[in-house]
């Protein structure tokens, strides 16, 4: 869902629990008790509202976040620049590539940017030789060297 | 970090998202036959791993009105690169903060941030405070938007085909 919803769609609490639940939760029997003090709601109704946070798509899910890299795998950031005139094409063919986990059209010249992810990294020159081969243009690799500590959160 | 068959199940059975009730580490463990303590531990050791980054919840950036992103390019001073990146990924409204390689002569650009903001000119304010802070380190930038999602498609556990 890419439209935003009405300001009255999420209340005070509904705004603090997406406040507080970015930043993670503690692995504990009752993981909801401390937000639940805070907001001064039993936890069954943390649950419920999280629940419908969900079914009203103000929140896209709710569980472990996993660090691709850490469990084993090679990614990379790919992008082409792909003459316009053959760019559904293009896209036919890259997309049918299972190792292409997301891809995305960008205004540049570089107009096609996509994640390669594979179990082990002499993949990744693989797949791009392949993808090289298929449509007659270059894929041009942008692997993290380096990846900085997020700050990021999204105020409700 | 190794992870075993058990850590794998617990994965799998939780990547689209923890069971809705006030003990849901308690639930996990019916649905797999293993002991609530056990899916704790596990859990907290892959945590303090790294492979779960955190158990949290996902806000839908559109639905709450950040409707606009860009992935804004910089050409850093090597030098100055993961001192000044650190600074970058460290701003509330940076989501994402990468050094990668350039491509000479198509790509200059080896620090990559994505900005979000409730429209283009909020991105592009942004964008000015990040060059703000870069100051004269960044020789050039650029910013890409997004026009369309071409393909996403859940991450696949490495051994699951």
């Amino acid at each position: 869902m890419r439209s935003t919803l009405p300001a009255e769609a999420l209340d005070a609490t509904d705004r603090l629990l997406i406040n507080r639940l970015q930043d993670g939760l503690p692995l504990t029997h009752a993981p909801f008790g401390p937000v639940a003090a805070e907001a001064g709601i039993p936890e069954a109704d943390i649950v419920a509202r999280i629940a419908h946070l969900r079914e009203i798509g103000a929140i896209t899910r709710f569980g472990p976040f996993l660090d691709a890299e850490a469990m084993g795998g090679a990614f990379c950031l790919c992008a082409m620049a792909v003459p316009p005139a053959r760019f559904d094409e293009v896209m036919t063919l890259v997309n049918a590539h299972p190792e292409v986990a997301h891809n995305y059209e960008r205004l540049h010249r570089l107009n096609m940017w996509f994640v390669l992810a594979c179990e082990r990294p002499e993949e990744i020159a693989e797949a791009a030789a392949r993808i090289e081969g298929e449509t007659g243009l270059t894929v041009l690799r942008f692997p993290k060297l380096k990846e900085f500590f997020i700050g990021f959160r999204v105020e409700a | 970090m190794t992870l075993d068959a058990t850590d794998r199940r617990i994965l799998k059975a939780t990547a689209s998202g923890l069971p809705l009730t006030p003990h849901p580490f308690e639930e996990v463990g019916r649905w797999l036959f293993l002991p609530e303590n056990e899916v704790i531990a596990r859990m907290q050791a892959m945590q303090d791993d790294g492979v779960i980054r955190r158990v949290a919840l996902a806000p839908n950036h559109y639905a709450l009105g950040l409707a606009a992103n860009g992935m804004s390019v910089w050409d850093i001073d090597d030098t100055h690169a993961e001192a000044l990146g650190a600074q970058v990924g460290a701003l509330p409204f940076v989501s994402h903060c990468y050094l990668r390689p350039r491509a000479l002569p198509d790509w200059p650009y080896n620090l990559f941030a994505m900005l979000h903001g409730h429209s283009r000119e909020e991105v592009e304010a942004k964008r000015a405070e990040v060059a703000a802070l870069l100051g004269p380190a960044a020789r050039g930038s650029d910013v890409l938007y997004s026009t369309r999602i071409l393909k996403k498609s859940g991450m696949r556990l490495a051994g699951e085909g």
